[in-house]
This record gives structure tokens, sequence and C-alpha cells, in this order.
């Protein structure tokens, strides 16, 4: 058997595409402002219906990330996150969850200074199930695949509405686990999300690829999460709720935030019949 | 024996010097880098496009610049004579309209009506002002509030030429962050935005196009040392931030081995004091703005603050050709403190009558250094990469000199 067919993603998806359900996937950057809050938001996600969760390896130079995110990985990298306190807390939030998948999601430095192979083997042995690098398109990916499925980890490519027809294409032979369509060109948090100019690029990635599209960027509450999850597999929510988190500094104010307002979410995927 | 490297050849098609450069953006700016990568290439070999750089490099630029020997700063060093490649002489000041004239020319040719860039001690953002405003394309610059604070004449020159200056207040408000928010404006506005970096670093192409528009520096002074002194200086020295006055001296040297290449990097309070800016001599292999390169960042992988008395050089990054020519061996990179350096911009003004940029200083010093070892016929050839106007405030408050 192959090591894929145990990935949380893969069985996650599954089960979704069976229930004719939209997953939801909550963005969180880890450790902002402590690792606490993080883990009280996680679990918090998911008794709110978050079916994967992405948790930010804070960077300190997110040139894809918009004010909010940015301010979080300030917050995140000032507590002291490293690569080996995010592991801990993939580790601490297995030890009460088995089945959500967790894709890190962040920069290339970290990883590389911490270095690849050993970034791959402790993500995996901590309970992560795949990793998302914003700054390593396809390209610059392609070197870290073996790495990352040798311990069993997905490598989340992202699709944009700039790419072209070809390298579409080639993307969704690339994919695994699920590809993260970027809803507009833009920075995290922008207010530019149009339904309408992404459904045409979705459909298509979705027609091409053997894995799930998901739709990220711009996703701000249960309406633009309605509109836009009619048109995909998931959802991404990042900075609508990381900027509610920004407020809520304890852990258990954390969790109630982030349960909240991924209720209000939920309903509204659960809404739209697929 | 191993056939030497033509260092000509490189990048390679995928914008790597050995293991350094390459493209590590997000997905939605690998079609414009494409799309740039192909205009470029197509243009650097169209005869109209070469000509209309030609001319505006000789008309509106003022170049060839001069190499100047600077006698009495030899006599008083005491030992190899120091030659000045005089870059400060072009127009606004430094070698940075050389990049800037070239990219606002493919930026028209490309159907871009604004432009952006970043900035650190304002020269670039001023070269590429100046160059929007006779080109009639929109200009915003971005720049770190800190060296707003410590440049604010370059950022009234910007407003004079019609730009827009954004003042940066993320992470370290400098140049990295400055670098930062152009790449987050240019993501958003790729359909009508031509992103003019201002040094040899970000993604491919911008390494080698920025390399190329800077090289003429290196292929004039070849040509001028063989005609006034028939033969090639002993030793080439540049000041080195991202890398762009650097690798535009020493490009057309590269495959000369008799030529010693040296760049002169920050060590601001020093290299042992971790308050420095020098990224070849002190930082590691990482990723940063787009390419491989060596960085300045602590275990966990950020990057860290750098500190240099020039606002040029405290950039935590640095051309990934620089990488590539340091872990070849064909370069060598020191570190010049600030103490150092403006000591170096005395002796230069008090000898010379030049008054040079703090960033230029740098390699002044490093020259000086190396000639003291040096013999009276050998020649040291500096890169004389700006002048000093924008920095005579800085230096009388490090003095303690109200003005
Ligand atoms: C006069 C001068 N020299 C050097 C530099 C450093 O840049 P680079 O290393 O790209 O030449 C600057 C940057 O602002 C500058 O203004």
């Amino acid at each position: 058997m192959s090591a894929t067919v145990h990935n949380r993603i893969d069985v996650r998806f599954a089960a979704l595409r069976e229930q004719g359900r939209t997953a939801l996937i909550p963005f969180i950057t880890a450790g902002d402002p402590s690792i606490e809050a993080t883990l009280a938001a996680m679990k918090a996600a998911v008794a709110a219906g978050a079916d994967l969760i992405e948790l930010g390896v804070p960077f300190s130079d997110p040139m894809a990330d918009g004010p909010v995110i940015q301010k979080a990985s300030e917050r995140a990298i000032a507590a002291g996150t490293d690569a080996p306190a995010v592991f801990e807390l993939v580790n601490r939030f297995r030890a009460g969850d088995t089945c959500t998948p967790v894709v890190l999601m962040g920069y290339l430095n970290p990883v590389e200074i911490h270095g690849r192979e050993r970034f791959a083997r402790e993500a995996a042995a901590a309970g992560v199930d795949g990793l998302l690098l914003v700054d390593a398109p396809l390209e610059e990916a392609a070197p870290f695949q073996a790495l990352l499925s040798e311990q069993g980890l997905h490598q989340i490519l992202l699709a944009a509405p700039t790419t072209g027809g070809e390298r579409r294409a080639q993307l969704a032979s690339a994919a695994t686990g699920f590809i993260y369509y970027v809803a507009f060109a833009g920075v995290t948090g922008a207010a530019r999300l149009n339904a309408q100019a992404v459904s045409a690029p979705v459909a298509a990635l979705r027609e091409l690829a053997n894995v799930p599209v998901v739709i990220g960027f711009g996703v701000r509450d249960a309406a633009s999460a309605r509109e836009v999850g009619a048109l995909a597999d998931g959802v991404v929510v990042g900075s609508a709720l990381v900027e509610r988190m920004a407020t809520a500094t304890d852990p258990a104010t954390a969790g109630a935030t982030a349960g909240e307002f991924l209720g209000s979410l939920r309903a509204a995927l659960d809404s739209t019949a697929k | 024996m191993t056939d030497p490297i033509d260092f000509h050849a490189w990048p390679d098609a995928d914008g790597r010097f050995g293991g350094f450069g390459g493209r590590y953006v997000a997905e939605t700016l690998m079609a414009p880098l494409a799309e740039l990568t192909a205009a470029y290439e197509h243009y650097r070999m169209d005869p109209a496009f070469i000509a209309e750089l030609d001319r505006d490099l000789a008309e509106y630029v003022g170049r060839p610049s001069p190499i100047y020997h600077a006698e009495r700063l030899s006599r008083e060093v005491g030992g190899a004579q120091i030659l000045l490649k005089r870059e400060d002489l072009n127009h606004t000041g430094a070698h940075k309209i050389n990049n800037t004239v070239g990219q606002a020319l493919l930026a028209k040719r490309m159907g871009k009506p604004r432009v952006i860039a970043e900035t650190g001690a304002g020269q670039h953002g001023v070269a590429t002002a100046t160059v929007a405003a006779r080109l009639g394309l929109k200009c915003v610059v971005y720049m770190g509030a800190t060296d707003i604070e410590r440049q604010k004449i370059n950022v009234y020159r910007m407003k004079l030429l019609g730009a827009e200056v954004v003042p940066v207040t993320a992470g370290s408000q400098t140049l990295k962050d400055a670098l930062n928010e152009a790449l987050r404006d240019w993501v958003t506005n790729v359909h009508d935005t031509f992103y003019i970096i201002g040094t040899v670093a970000g993604p491919h192409p911008y390494p080698k196009m920025v390399r190329d528009f800077n090289a003429v520096i290196g292929r004039e002074a070849r040509a001028q040392m063989q005609s006034r002194y028939g033969k090639l200086p002993d030793a080439l020295v540049a000041c080195v931030g991202g890398g762009s006055n650097a690798i535009g001296l020493f490009h057309a040297f590269l495959n000369d081995a008799g030529v010693a290449i040296y760049g002169a990097e920050a060590a601001g309070d020093g290299l042992d004091t971790g308050r420095h800016a020098a990224s070849l001599a002190a930082g590691r292999p990482g990723i940063l703005h787009g390419n491989r390169t060596y960085v300045l960042c602590d275990d966990a992988g950020q990057i860290t603050e750098t500190h240099s008395v020039s606002a040029g050089l405290d950039y935590p990054g640095v051309g990934p050709e620089h990488a590539w020519l340091k872990e070849t061996g064909r370069a060598t990179y020191l570190g010049v403190d600030d103490g150092e350096a403006l000591a170096a911009f005395h002796t230069l003004a008090r000898t010379e009558g030049i008054l040079a940029a703090l960033e230029s200083s740098h390699a002044v010093a490093l020259g000086m250094r190396l000639a003291r070892d040096m013999r009276p016929d050998q020649a040291v050839l500096v890169n004389l990469s700006g002048r000093g106007d924008k920095d005579v405030h800085t230096i009388a408050a490090r003095e303690g000199i109200e003005l």
C-alpha cells in the first residue's frame, strides 16, 4: 500500500465527496499570539466544523501576505515561534485529534535553514499531512517532492488567475493532496474577491486534476464562503479569521472567537446543495 | 585540470548561477516573470532598442563616465595607483540610472503605464522617478520609514519629479521591507505595472537584466584601461549592497583571470558585533526575495535586521551572482565597518575634492586597504558608484555638527 492512501488529506476529501460537502479550511498563524491560543483555536475550529487546518509557519518577510497576516507573523515570531514549536503544537493537537488533516503553510527560508529533509521528517513525525510553500512554485517545488512523499506528506501547489492553460495542466498533473486556487492577483486579505472571475479557471482545474481544488484569498464571511464554496471542493478562510483572533489574547477567548466565526461559515457552506 | 569557468555564460535558462538564483515567488508572479523574460530576451537583441538605450546613456545619463587617476590619494596611501570609475558623475549622481533607463525603455515597449520601485538610500527611487518623468509613466516608490527619515533630500527629490513615495512601516522599515511591499504591489497590479527592481536581486530575470544594464560600467572601464594604460587593472573594488554597481563593474572582467576582484560589504559596527549588513562575509545560503543566495538570518530562518551607516548597503541579502562568485572563489568579499568607510570619505574629500556616497566610501576604503600592500606600478580600480551630496546630513549628524 502506498503512503498516500493513509494521508489524512485524502481520507478527509474522500469522505467529504461521499457526503457531498464542501471543505471548510481555516488558516491560523501558529503562535499568534501564543501556542496555547493556537491550540485552543484549532480544537474549537474542528468542533465548529472545520475539515482541515492550515497552520501558518511565521516568516519575517511574508511577501505574499497583506497587513493582517504580516502582523500575525510578527506577533508569532516575537513569541518565539519556530519550526520545533510548530511541530510540538501539531503533536499536542494530535493527542486529541487523529483525523483532522493539518497543512503547514509558509515560506521557504525557515524550511531551508531548518534543513529540508529534517523539516519533512519532523513534520511527519508530529502528525503534519502536507506542506504549502508560498514561494515555491511548480519549478522550485519539484526538487522537494520526493523528500516529502518519502515521509507521506503532500506538497500542496498553488494556482492563480495568471496561471495559463498549459501551466495549469502541468500543475494539475503534479498536484498532490489538493490544489489551492488563489482567487485573485493580490495579497492575502485584500477585498478583491469576485466569484464570477473564479468560476471558469476553477472549473478548468477541476476538470484537469485528480485532486480536489479549494479556493482561498478574500473569503471574509458566510456570504462569500457560500458563493465560492459552490464552485470548489473547499474554501480557505485566513485573514478574516486571523483578524478576529488578533484581539483574543487568552486561549479561551481565541477558541470561542474562532469557533463562533467558523460555525457561521460551516452553516453557510452546508446550506448549498451539491 | 578542470576547464576554467566561462563566467559570461551564466545564468542558465532558469536564472541559476550554479546553485543560486532561480524564481522563488508566489504562483501569481510566474506568468508576469515569464512575460518579462521573453520581452527582455527579445529587446536586448533588438537593434532599435539597443540604439535608443545607447543614445539615452550618452545624451541623458552622460556616459561614458571617466576613469580618474586619484594621484594624491594614491600617494597618501602609499602603494598601488588608485583609479576611480566615476559613476558619481552620471545624471542623478549614481550608477542606478544605468538600470532604470534600460528597464523604463522596456516598460514602455511592454505597454505598461505604471512603474514601481523599492529604494533604500533613495538613489534608485530618484533614478526611477527621473526616467518615469521623462517617459510620462506613473511612478510609485516604496521606502522604509527609517530610510525616509535618514534620506530626506532624496525623498523630496522624488516628489519634485512627480513620484509618489509610500512609507513602509512593516518589519525593520528598511530596504528589505520596501522590496516586500513593492512585490505586494506588483502581485496586485500585474496587468498595468512594471516593477523596476534597483539591484541584482529578486527573481529571474532581474539579477541578469539589472546586471546587463549596469555592465556598461565594466565594458567602458575595460576599454578605457586598455586604451589609456595599455593594460587591465590588477584589482577591482566595488561596494556591495544588493550588488548592482559591483557586478556592473566586475562582469566584463570575470574571465580575465589576472584581475583580482573584491567586494566591500557593510560591516556596520563590526562583523563580530552582529550589527552589520555583510551577507556574503557573515551570512549563509537561504532564500529571500525570489532567489537563493546568501542571507542574514537567525537559526529559525527569520531574516535579521541589518546595520550600516549607509542606507544603500543596509540589505540582508545579496544578488545570487555574487553568492556564486564567492563560492567559485572568483571574487572575494570583505567587510568595511562604518568607521573605516567614514574615514575614507574624508580622505577622498580632502585629497581629491570628491564627496563620495557613503556606499561608495566603503569601496574607497577597501581600495585603500588593498593598495597599501601593492606596488606603485600596480593599479586598483575602484567603482565610485555615487556622489555624497545625499549623505551630508548623515555625516554631519554623526559628527555632532548641526547644519
Ligand atoms: C551610490 C550607491 N552605491 C551603491 C549602492 C548599493 O547598491 P548596489 O549594491 O546594488 O550597487 C547604492 C544603493 O542605494 C547607492 O546609492
